[in-house]
């Protein structure tokens, strides 16, 4: 201990004799697990690490933070890719692993209580036995903890249908920055107030520290229909995905991936993907049968009038896996055929998607930088994977591409991020899809919950706003007023 | 006082920003008696020329409308192309009042409250400062989401100026299965554990009404599944018991009570013990009720002691002036303390719809 300064000294003896010395990291190499979350692109050891059990010893721990001035930041699994539980050097990081109980499971009601370490997909499964599910559903549902999802508002494969978590949690305990203790909503619909809860989910730890989390579950469909349809160009498949939209069919998981993250993912996983396709296209169909099979009937044929010339529907649950392996896989294949890779995550109007796909192409041909895509058809949120060699000085160009489709997207009226959140990462791309007066704003809610920003620090917004100061009114143009994009209303 | 109507964001905030004292936002009128009584208004802020639909993206099933917009109005336009706002509140209004208030109906069992479809808003706060949050993509998790905050917040902090909203295609088929119940509540679990997919679930406080909608081919499947598992008559008709809300008499106060799901009949039976047959409409899939009540404060008490011990509320959404003096409207209010400090820093001058709002906000 002796190289940690004196407030985290403090907090240290603090919190090793409250929580116990279990519960309490100083050793640099111990320390040194933690400093980096999902996104291994930024990594920075935290001062000091502390595992609390229980609501009362995080409060603790954030009430001497907030005494001593001490940064800290909240850290659940450490599955986020934007760097949102990046640590602080002269900070704490309180990790929420040891937090695992399931407090509540009241199926009549539709309701759980959980702690926010428990692993998202423990809540299904914990509720499976009576038919029921937790809907939000992404990628690294297997270990991101639910804490962390009430942070990112994570989203997943069937978000298109189901929503995201901030459509699931209807109440929150929380630690707030000065160390006390508040309860927003609950079991019941519609609490009176401000939507605080609505407001805390995806504020990315910034507002206060999840410690219990009241989730809807949902009663699990009763079928579940997944095709897989193989077209020779990523236009045709869009064009499937267009009839189906105007066809009033509202899939719960429309997936598409192109020719490069096929072959990427047959390469890892063998997936099996149709041989010769430019395209493959995932949609998957949930609800009462009858609605189901008509459905399914009618994505189909739209799907053969777009091009597909290969249609497989999944019969069982092993089938469905299959289907879903290559898709899921996608990411982490791209390590099969290139070195290095930035996974964006921009979103833009579904009718945009040919038009950027098209555009991303041609940045790639004129870079030499290939772009491998997958993507969430159904809501127009793009995964481009751009591949690059650190050691052939790529590096520099693929970043440029990088941010060069995240300005498609906010030239389309997108975002630039739709799932995995702004934090350290993203801020500084936050300038163009906001104003600074946005910003300002947004940061007058900050100011309400952490007047004293020490909160999980430097992440989302570019600049910290000073609390307390009285703003004057701001005018200038907006970004997105001078490129044109769009008018003030 | 002044009564201003601007016909643009820019308009209202040179508004805001050039007047002094007390505000007041108005849309159509339909739920301006809610809430608090407020402070008498120096400015009335009238939204009923902000009413364009700015861009319907037809493929993409996103409208961005000016708050202004009535509902009904809305529902026509996207209704052309097949599709809806998924929200249905027995009463229209505007969009701006719709969600100053988070007003819902019926079909909140499928598609939520106005929070849930919201995805993007320009607000004007009282000083004429104009901020956007979220877009015109569903999904967006890029900043803090401020029209969460200000849906429900009933104008106390700032005028919502535009709103951009996920919508969906409308269900072509319907049927109601309606039947008689007391005890709704055996009746209403059973369906909400079944694979049926209502998109709504009402009781009038005489017969239990589940909604079924759907395509043609498919409608039929789920609603004879319904029938037989609770019983009851299929209708393709739309009954006046959904979604209709008891109105306000000249001596009676309009109450929203809120408890977890299983505890409907427990609700339902001591509205009954405490007023008898008084006007309710539950959403009674969702844990909410509304009933006409007589103007008492102890009986506010009794059920309030009830739904907090179903973790829920009853707030009295509407009552004559003078109930409204003597009343607590809102009853116990988790994180009141925060919620000053949030009014505060988006008015800091008090001056936006002050009083209408939890703990005299």
């Amino acid at each position: 201990m002796a190289d940690l300064s004196a407030p985290l000294a403090a907090i240290a003896t603090a919190a090793a004799d409250k929580l116990g010395p279990d519960a309490v990291v100083t050793e640099r190499a111990a320390l040194r697990t933690y400093e980096c979350d999902g996104l291994a692109a930024y990594r920075c050891i935290p001062g000091l690490v502390v595992l609390p059990r229980t609501t009362a010893e995080v409060a603790f721990v954030v009430r001497r933070c907030h005494e001593l001035g001490v940064p800290f930041v909240a850290r659940g699994s450490g599955t986020g890719l934007s760097g949102g539980a990046l640590p602080v050097e002269t900070g704490v990081l309180i990790v929420m692993t040891r937090m695992t109980g399931i407090k509540e499971i009241s199926v009549d009601d539709e309701r759980a209580v959980v702690e926010p370490g428990v692993v998202n997909l423990n809540i299904t499964r914990a509720v499976s036995g009576d038919g029921y599910l937790y809907a939000p559903d992404p990628s690294s549902q297997q270990v991101c903890s639910i804490g962390g999802n009430v942070a990112e508002n994570s989203g997943g494969a069937h978000c298109l249908k189901y929503g995201f978590t901030a459509h699931h949690v209807t109440g929150l305990e929380v630690v707030m920055p000065d160390g006390s203790i508040e309860r927003f909503g609950g079991l019941a619909a519609d609490p009176p107030g401000y939507d605080v809860v609505g407001a805390f989910v995806g504020s990315e730890g910034t507002l206060g520290v999840v410690t219990e989390v009241t989730v809807r579950l949902l009663r699990r469909p009763e079928t579940v229909q997944t095709l897989l349809a193989a077209f020779r160009s990523m236009d045709d498949a869009g064009t499937a995905v267009s009839a189906i939209v105007a066809a009033g069919i509202l899939p719960s998981a429309v997936e598409m991936m192109d020719d490069l993250s096929i072959a990427a993912a047959e390469a890892a996983v063998r997936c099996g993907y149709p041989d010769g396709a430019g395209a493959v296209l995932i949609v998957e169909l949930d609800g009462p049968s009858a609605e189901v099979q008509a459905d399914l009937a009618a994505v189909e044929r739209m799907c053969s009038d777009a091009g597909a010339f290969e249609l497989r529907v999944a019969v069982d649950e092993a089938e469905r896996v299959a289907v879903w392996k290559g898709r899921k896989s996608a990411f982490a294949a791209m390590g099969r055929i290139s070195p290095d890779y930035i996974v964006q995550d921009g979103v833009v109007p579904r009718t945009s998607l040919p038009e950027v796909l098209r555009d991303i192409a041609a940045l790639s041909a004129e870079t030499g930088i290939r772009v491998a895509n997958v993507f969430h058809a159904g809501d127009g949120n793009l995964h481009p994977l751009v591949l690059f060699d650190e050691s052939k000085g790529e590096t520099d160009r693929a970043e440029s591409v990088s941010r060069r489709i995240l300005d498609l997207c906010i030239d389309h009226g997108g975002s630039i991020t739709g799932e995995h959140g702004v934090g350290h990462d993203k801020k500084k791309h936050m300038g163009r899809m906001f104003s600074e007066v946005d910003l300002d704003v947004m940061q007058r809610v900050r100011c309400a919950f952490d007047p004293a920003g020490l909160c999980n620090p430097g992440k989302v917004f570019p600049t910290p706003r000073l609390c307390g100061e009285r703003p004057g009114r701001k005018s200038g143009v907006h970004p997105l007023q001078a490129a044109g994009v769009a008018e003030i209303f | 006082m002044a009564a201003l109507q601007p016909a643009s964001v820019d308009d209202l905030s040179t508004a805001l920003r050039d007047s002094t004292g007390v505000v007041s936002t108005r849309g159509a009128g339909t739920r301006s008696r809610w809430g608090g009584l407020g402070a008498t208004p120096d400015v009335v802020i009238d939204l009923a020329a902000m009413n364009h639909v700015v861009e319907h993206a037809v493929g993409d099933l996103v409208v961005t409308v000016e708050a202004g917009v009535l509902l009904d109005d809305l529902q026509r336009c996207v209704g052309e192309h097949g599709q809806w706002l998924a929200l249905d509140p027995p009463i229209g209004g505007t969009i701006g009042g719709l969600l100053a208030t988070a007003d819902s109906g019926p079909r909140r069992l499928r598609f939520g409250t106005p929070r849930d479809l919201l995805i993007g808003v320009t607000v004007v706060l009282a000083d004429g400062t104009v901020a956007r949050s979220g877009g015109k993509v569903v999904k967006n998790v890029a900043g803090y989401d401020l029209g969460k905050l200000f849906t429900g917040s009933y104008g106390t902090l700032g005028v919502i100026a535009t709103a951009t909203f996920r919508l969906h295609p409308v269900l072509p088929a319907r049927r109601v299965v309606s039947v008689e119940s007391d005890t709704p509540w055996p009746a209403v679990r059973e369906v909400l554990r079944s694979p049926a997919t209502p998109t709504a679930i009402d009781y009038d406080g005489i017969r239990l009404h589940v909604l079924i909608e759907s395509s043609e081919s498919a409608v039929d499947a789920q609603a004879d599944a319904v029938a037989a598992l609770i019983g009851g008559t299929v209708t393709s008709d739309h009954p006046g018991g959904i979604g209709s809300r008891p109105d306000r008499t000249a001596d009676s106060m309009v109450v929203k009570l809120t408890f977890r799901l299983s505890a409907l009949d427990e609700v339902v039976a001591a509205v009954r013990e405490e007023a008898g047959h008084v006007p309710l409409q539950a959403h009674a899939g969702s844990g909410v009720l509304w009933a006409a009540l007589p103007c008492d404060g102890a009986l506010l008490d009794r059920l309030r002691h009830l739904t907090a011990s179903y973790d829920g509320a009853a707030v009295v959404v509407d009552a004559p002036d003078e109930a409204k003096r003597s009343l607590d409207l809102w009853g116990p209010v988790r994180g009141l303390d925060l919620m000053r400090r949030i009014k505060a820093e988006f008015d800091p001058d008090n001056r936006m719809c002050p009083g209408r709002f939890v703990g005299g906000i």
